[in-house]
């Protein structure tokens, strides 16, 4: 309802970018993750650092919870204002501010969409790495929050790796500025800590990023395999070769018809496990090369057929092929999670098994992209909401792919976040000492706790209710006897040594 | 907090009129928002209510009773430009463009019913759109307008300034109106040209007879020149594209019928028509019919029929013109060329198989100039602001700009007009048509 707070946002930026009427705000009710949605108190559209500044010191003073938002993309739910907040849309704030091609850096503001900052580097064959599925229209400042991925984070690192320097508005609406355009900035960490905080501990309003030039050349391959673990083996003998492809993409079966019955359509053969998209980049002089050997490799593992593109176009249907699989969802269901699960490369076709165990249990279908190269899972869990049970059926069913990540050695999340939809795996995977040190962080920057609160970090109350659900659930699962023993001190044993950590270092290279 | 699936229990909706926006439609979206920026309003404002995946969630928010049908729904439904580029990406094939015009149907059963409509908009739709003797009357005081001097008067005189500025600027491009509108002056029948390999019935439509009937005479001749029989049936009418965009869904479906009957008579290969608009709305009848078995199998028949001219020079085979026609272009994609109807490589491979034409592409091509319909009138901020992106990427030193579609092309003569330039705005059969003329005049 119109009060004297709107009144106050009103007057920052101006009436027509202010929306406060319930039914006019109810756009802004959930991301990209739709289990679970809320209204708004209102969405401001600010469109400078100052404005950004003046929003965030009104509602702190007054202690008015607030996230903000991109372009509403995410798929961890870390935009949806579940606890009533004022949404910061940062759709307008979409300026590329500056660009230094000898340098290659570029400022932009958040709002600028991925692949936009791409276009408009392109004409110096510069572009922008980091590549989430959805760079059309994803912002940085969401990939910033996010600490995004993508298909080429395999040789070229993740967001973080991407991004050098940042101003960003605190939860109090100060302004610092964070991280050094050139070298390393003293100090701790503050940049490090801000990427993938996912807007629990500031709004980065310009942010400086690093360009790349183009490779010289690139090479793509489309590889059918009829058995899922030979599919498996290949991505771990090329990268045990020491080959680093710029990336290496896998989808099952049921993700290549939801895909095949869209605009992106490749007729993949209808009885084949699982298809790899493999692409090696470099010197123009190597990539042949290379990529016989990727070949290779598919066919000493039983590839059915391998073939590299002919032509830019075909490249270019191959990959909206993979990065249109999840929006091509709405073919099959009406209705998806997707999971973000990672794995070691290695236990791929163990843990792709009890997928398939979870997806019978709960009688809902589970289609499955991953960044095979990183060992980071998409199962998409797909049901139907209107369906009663179903959509908690299917919550249930992401939570348990996770698990058994996390007991593979792995972790919940590899580019998504955590937002909402995976906070109670967080207690599953960390300690609640390793818990309290993340609120102290959080604490040190929003003492208010009033900033996309109830995102990323479990406040504690909810940490032991999940606990004892978990109890709970481990109780049901040791009666079905379907999983193998859950003690924790094996579970966390095992991420020490695991893929988390491997995740990590590989995507570095 | 998770969606409570269980309580189904069935709500009121304020879609509560016949054929309303279906289920089957809204729920195929999974919200990737993946259309996000192919929105032209959307770049524009950056407001998830004016967003493809924001006005399918309006829409099934309101379907399923959670919103009322008020300015919440209303002014998202109506800013939309109709214009499909959502579609050419949405990997779940969202249909944004019916549900948007289904809502509208909703809104405007809805205003009727309380009194609540714009006389002006209500006889355009119902007065005159579907009576062709009327459209005539009005091209005939047109042409007298314009040949009498009362049109050099009236802009002498300053009386235009009653109009808003936006008609204005319309009155001010309006083409020099020829003597006979297409659907008079051609024969009812025009024998092919050497072998006759199909036949085709053309659909003359409103606003291009009246305005741009130089095109639909174009059209008759390259299509005769390329041995289709072409056949004009007399008693066809506008195809009430208008009126699915107003949400007038009563009115088009009448204008259907007719139409239908019309085309079924004459028994053609083809029904080619020329104006993307009435092209897209001529494939969608079926859309109009769901609840009506018979006159959807019709329609369905009809639909089956119906060609771009473009895409009907492609599949009979045109014969590429011999002479030369030194020129430099770009090509526009009229959104219900490229978007509705996925036509984009047929007018270019017509284009360049003219000797000496230079097609020079534009970027994003394949974006709205803001005409849509009558949107340049109803929103006229906007449209002009999508125009202003369009004439930026005209490259430069073309000497025309060819689409296919006659709203675009008003459109863009007033792009043109605006900033001054010497470029020809053209139809891509008269491009072709003209390097005909050629051939026989060396």
């Amino acid at each position: 309802m119109r009060d004297a707070h709107i009144d106050a946002l009103v007057n920052i930026v101006g009436e027509r970018r202010c929306l406060w009427n319930p039914n006019q705000v109810r756009a802004y009710a959930c991301d990209g993750y739709t289990a679970e949605s809320a209204i708004p108190r209102a969405v401001v559209f600010p469109e400078s650092t100052d404005e950004v500044a003046q929003i965030c010191r009104y509602l702190y003073e007054h202690s008015i919870p607030y996230l903000p938002r991109g372009a509403g993309t995410g798929l961890s739910g870390g935009a949806t204002p579940t606890g009533g907040e004022v949404v910061l849309s940062l759709a307008r704030m979409n300026r590329l501010l500056a660009v230094d091609f000898d340098h290659l850096r570029a400022i932009v503001q958040p709002g600028l969409v991925n692949l936009t900052l791409t276009r408009r580097v392109a004409h110096e064959d510069c572009y922008y790495a980091p590549d989430p599925s959805s760079q059309s229209v994803c912002t940085i400042g969401g990939n910033f929050a996010e600490n995004a991925g993508g298909s080429h984070c395999l040789k070229y690192g993740v967001t973080t790796n991407h991004i050098v320097a940042a101003k960003v508005v605190l939860p109090d609406g100060s302004v610092i500025d964070v991280g050094a355009p050139f070298g390393d900035a003293p100090g701790y960490d503050l940049l490090g800590l801000l990427v993938g905080s996912e807007g629990t501990l500031g709004i980065a309003t310009e942010i400086t990023v690093r360009i790349l030039k183009k490779p010289q050349a690139l090479r793509t391959a489309l590889a059918y395999f009829d058995r899922v673990a030979d599919a498996s083996d290949t991505v771990t003998d090329i990268i045990v070769e020491g080959i680093i492809p710029a990336a290496i993409e896998m989808m099952d079966q049921l993700a290549m018809q939801a895909v095949d019955k869209s605009n992106y359509h490749v007729g993949y053969p209808h009885d084949i496990e699982a298809v790899l998209l493999i692409e090696v980049d470099g010197l123009a002089a190597g990539v042949d090369e290379v990529m016989a050997r990727v070949v290779e490799l598919c066919r000493k593992h039983n590839v059915r057929e391998v073939k590299v593109a002919q032509s830019d176009a075909e490249r270019a249907l191959w990959w909206s092929s993979r990065k249109m699989a999840f929006g091509a969802m709405g073919r099959l269901s009406p209705d998806y999670i997707v999971q973000d699960g990672v794995i070691p490369r290695t236990r791929l076709t163990e843990v792709l098994q009890k997928i398939e165990a979870i997806s019978q249990r709960h009688g809902l279908r589970i289609a499955n992209v991953f960044h095979a190269g990183d060992g980071n899972l998409h199962p998409l869990v797909l049901y139907d909401s209107r369906v009663p049970g179903e959509a908690e059926r299917a919550v249930q069913a992401g939570s348990e792919v996770l698990r058994a990540c996390v007991d593979a050695g792995g972790s919940i999340t590899g580019e998504h976040g955590v937002g909402i939809e995976k906070i109670g795996e967080m207690a599953y995977m960390f300690s609640a000492d390793e818990l309290q040190v993340q609120r102290a962080v959080k604490a040190c920057f929003d003492a208010k706790g009033i900033v996309n609160a109830g995102k990323l970090i479990p406040l504690p109350g909810r940490c032991v209710e999940v606990k004892h659900a978990r109890d709970i659930i481990e109780d049901h699962w040791q009666i079905l006897n379907s999983f193998p023993d859950q003690a924790e001190v094996q579970v966390r044993g095992a991420r020490a040594h695991g893929a988390g950590a491997e995740h990590t270092t590989s995507v570095q290279g | 907090m998770v969606k409570d699936s269980s309580s189904m229990a069935p709500r009121l909706t304020d879609f509560c009129f016949p054929d309303a926006p279906e289920e089957d439609k809204y729920s195929v979206c999974v919200h990737c928002g993946f259309c996000l920026e192919v929105c032209p309003t959307y770049q524009a404002w950056g407001d998830e209510n004016h967003s493809p995946r924001g006005r399918v969630f309006l829409i099934k928010s309101c379907a399923e009773g959670e919103l009322p049908l008020d300015e919440s729904v209303i002014d998202p439904v109506f800013t939309c430009l109709d214009c499909r580029a959502c579609e050419t990406v949405c990997p779940s094939g969202v249909q944004v463009g019916a549900l948007v015009e289904e809502a509208r149907g909703q809104v405007f059963h809805a205003r009727r019913e309380r009194g609540d409509t714009n006389a002006l908009m209500r006889l355009f739709l119902r007065g005159v759109f579907p009576r062709p003797g009327r459209l005539k009357a009005i091209r005939r005081l047109m042409r007298f307008y314009q040949k009498s001097g009362l049109q050099t008067l009236a802009r002498s005189t300053g009386v235009m300034r009653v109009l808003p500025p936006q008609v204005r600027e319309m009155e001010d491009v309006i083409p020099e109106i020829d003597a006979g509108p297409a659907i008079d002056v051609l024969p009812p029948v025009m024998a092919p040209k050497g072998e006759r390999k199909a036949t085709a019935a053309l659909f003359t439509g409103c606003v291009m007879d009246v305005f741009f009937s130089d095109v639909n005479k174009a059209t008759a001749r390259v299509m005769v020149r390329n041995g289709v029989e072409v056949q004009v049936p007399r008693d066809q009418i506008c195809c009430g594209a208008l009126q699915v965009h107003a949400g007038d869904r009563d009115m088009a479906r009448e204008m259907a019928r007719k139409n239908i009957e019309v085309f079924e008579q004459a028994g053609a290969d083809y029904i080619a028509i020329n104006a993307a608009g009435c092209g897209a709305a001529l494939k969608e009848y079926p859309e109009l019919f769901h609840d009506d078995p018979a006159w959807h199998e019709r329609a369905v028949q009809f639909s089956a029929r119906v060609r771009d001219i473009s895409q009907l020079l492609v599949e009979v085979g045109f014969d590429p013109p011999k002479a030369e026609l030194p020129m430099s272009i770009t090509y526009h994609d009229a959104c219900h060329l490229c978007h509705a109807q996925k036509i984009r490589r047929e007018p270019r491979s017509i284009l360049t198989s003219v000797p000496g034409v230079d097609l020079r592409e534009m970027p994003d091509s394949d974006r709205c100039c803001g005409s849509a319909g009558i949107y340049n009138l109803t929103h006229p901020v906007m449209a002009g602001e999508l125009l202003e992106r369009k004439m930026d990427d005209v490259p430069q030193g073309v000497d025309a700009i060819v689409m296919g579609n006659p709203g675009c092309m008003m459109q863009i003569r007033l792009g043109v007009k605006k900033r001054n330039q010497q470029l020809r705005v053209m139809h891509t059969v008269e491009v072709l048509d003209l390097a005909y003329q050629r051939e026989e005049t060396p």
